[in-house]
């Protein structure tokens, strides 16, 4: 008896040992995931400040892109990725909050409303050099006009669509019904209810979003390519072509002079600050909008 | 019975004007919704038709030739193609277990204080535009794998029988390895983000009930976790998938743009995206066709793709609603 019962806690503990073992490896073996991931990360972003802090200085915001071998600046490229980015916005934000009011408010789970929201999420992470080949074959070839800043800005436009009409119609459907009705049994028409109280309730929210989409927009480079292709001097004409910071660093990480590739570096950091600060900002907003409706 | 009141008038006047504004507004909203609908129409159909000459040339043959021939006119898709697959397979080969590992890491093995920065922080990089990956792939990667990871792969893999085809190939770095590998950095925010959140959706009773019996944290995870969350956690690898499939600029530098087939992984090839972005702006009208052709492929497939991610993500949120 002593012995059968012996053998039975040998066992036990020959398995206890097993199973502890497979677990040690599996957590050290998530653990080194996690170091791989964020040791990759890390080392891009140090790669990037590393060899950006060279380029910068004051001439990079004050200066024209320069020809090979001379020193020179990215303000032609700030400016035009300010002004494409801008108007990408000023498009597709209005666009994308009706498109979201319209899934929030009007269509709700009714079958149709499932379906747009379904091709909006597709939209959202379709490739962007497809969007730029659709704008290049939608406005740059059937106008005539040949690459033009306004293409670039549609192009981008389409990419922020998507972005705000998922947070717009998220951020509308968490503003409590009890608020609809108490408008509505008040009798304010349904457009002021949404306009005057909705918005009002969302609008931490699809600031967010409209942050974010912009964070997205513009390190964007593969849609640019050939609707807004490039330009190497300082241009404020919407109907020809215009510099963007992501292809300026694009064509002159593909060349092989070093004073240019500093210059890439130099937008490369200024470009992943930028995106990191919106990021950043869009999440502080968020998050001080959840605690008030807590 | 001619005069009708004041107040009554301005009543109906108002409420009429109330009505028409109301009606107005919605045809604004649903008027926005359509063209969300319609855009991803037309961005089909927009490539399509401009492709329409390649296809109504070459026919389906387009899809199965490898010749690639911009002087003749004689496009094949196949090469492209290969390349796009070859790439994301590596990608999702190092991304889907080092996400799985920093899900777990970020759920169960880490301390509690270390969860939330170590994933804001993975979720921040994100966002870092994808050009700089591919910048830092040719500035810092490349020199690498020319300098050490290719000499030891073909030295230690290329011997091998059947797989050793895969590792042979010149020290020049590019190629549809470093592109995998560039992708696969790439993708492990997007894949192990998703994957954190639909792990955190497994309620907490089930694997506290898991631990009172005595269970390891890798048996709860592989047990309890794993099988609740099946749909959604290959929703999220579909994601990183459409991702790698469609990404340009991580790829473009590294890649090699070569427009030949090589069984070499070492060998520089191309990606349909790839070649689109470096081909397309300098490109002759017959050429343009044939590249608007193959971004109507690549949409094709990663429609399908996110498709299938969309259902699978999906069926968890539907059954979160049940329960």
């Amino acid at each position: 008896m002593n012995s059968v019962q012996s053998q039975q806690t040998r066992t036990s503990q020959r398995l206890l040992r097993k199973r502890s073992a497979i677990n040690a490896v599996a957590m050290v073996l998530s653990c080194a995931a996690a170091v791989f991931g964020l040791v990759f990360l890390g080392w891009i972003l140090w790669t990037t400040l590393s060899k950006g802090l060279v380029g910068i200085d004051w001439a990079l915001f004050t200066q024209s892109t320069p020809p090979p071998q001379e020193s020179g600046g990215l303000a032609n490229a700030f400016f035009g990725s300010a002004v494409m980015c801008g108007l990408a916005i000023v498009m597709g934000a209005p666009l994308g909050i009706a498109a979201g009011t319209w899934l929030s408010e009007y269509a709700g789970a009714r079958r149709i409303g499932m379906v747009v929201r379904f091709v909006n999420d597709i939209l959202l992470s379709a490739p962007s050099i497809v969007l730029g080949l659709f704008v290049y074959t939608l406005v740059v070839a059937q106008m005539g006009t040949g690459f033009s800043a306004i293409a670039g800005a549609i192009s981008l436009a389409f990419i922020v669509i998507p972005v705000i009409v998922r947070t717009t119609d998220e951020m509308l459907r968490l503003v409590p019904a009890q608020m609809r009705e108490a408008a509505l049994s008040l009798g304010v028409p349904q457009w002021k209810v949404i306009v005057q109280v909705l918005y009002r309730g969302a609008s931490a929210g699809i600031v967010t979003g409209i942050l974010l989409a912009l964070a997205r927009i513009s390190g964007e480079t593969a849609p640019l390519l050939f609707t807004s292709f490039g330009n190497q001097y300082w241009s404020t004409d919407l109907a020809s072509p215009m510099a963007s910071v992501p292809v300026v660093m694009n064509q002159f990480t593909a060349s092989p002079y070093e004073s240019w590739h500093t210059l890439a570096w130099a937008g490369a950091l200024v470009l992943t600050f930028f995106v990191l600060v919106l990021s950043l900002l869009a999440r502080a907003i968020l998050s001080r909008n959840k605690v008030r409706h807590d | 019975m001619t005069s009708i009141p004041v107040a009554p008038t301005r009543l109906v006047t108002q409420a009429r004007r109330d009505a028409s504004a109301d009606r107005n507004f919605r045809a604004l909203v649903v008027l926005a919704a359509f063209i969300v609908l319609v855009s991803l129409i037309g961005v089909a159909f927009s490539m399509l038709w401009g492709g329409r000459e390649v296809l109504a040339g070459q026919g389906l043959g387009f899809f199965f030739s490898t010749e690639w021939n911009p002087v003749e006119n004689r496009y094949g898709a196949l090469v492209p193609i290969f390349g796009t697959l070859v790439t994301s397979v590596i990608a999702l080969l190092i991304a889907v277990p080092v996400s799985f590992g920093i899900a777990v890491y970020l759920t169960e093995a880490a301390p509690v204080w270390l969860r939330t920065p170590i994933g804001s922080a993975i979720e921040l990089l994100a966002g870092i535009p994808s050009i700089i990956y591919g910048m830092w792939g040719l500035f810092v990667l490349v020199p690498m794998m020319t300098e050490y990871v290719t000499p030891w792969l073909n030295d230690h893999l290329g011997a091998l029988p059947v797989i050793g085809e895969l590792f042979q190939g010149p020290p020049i770095g590019i190629g549809l390895l470093t592109a995998g590998f560039v992708l696969s950095i790439m993708v492990i925010p997007f894949i192990s983000s998703v994957m954190r959140e639909v792990f955190l959706t497994v309620p907490v009773r089930l694997k506290e009930s898991a631990y009172a019996l005595g269970a390891t944290r890798w048996e709860v995870v592989w047990n309890i976790v794993l099988p609740c969350t099946r749909s959604a956690v290959i929703g999220g690898v579909f994601l990183g998938l459409g991702r790698a499939l469609g990404e340009t600029m991580a790829v473009a530098y590294v890649v090699g743009n070569t427009v030949r087939f090589s069984a070499s992984l070492l060998e520089p090839g191309t990606t349909i995206a790839a070649l689109i972005a470096n081909d397309f702006a300098e490109a002759t009208d017959s050429y343009r066709s044939a590249l608007l052709l193959l971004g109507f492929v690549l949409f094709v497939v990663t429609f399908f793709i996110l498709a299938i991610a969309r259902l699978m993500l999906m069926r968890l949120s539907r059954r979160e609603g049940v329960q």
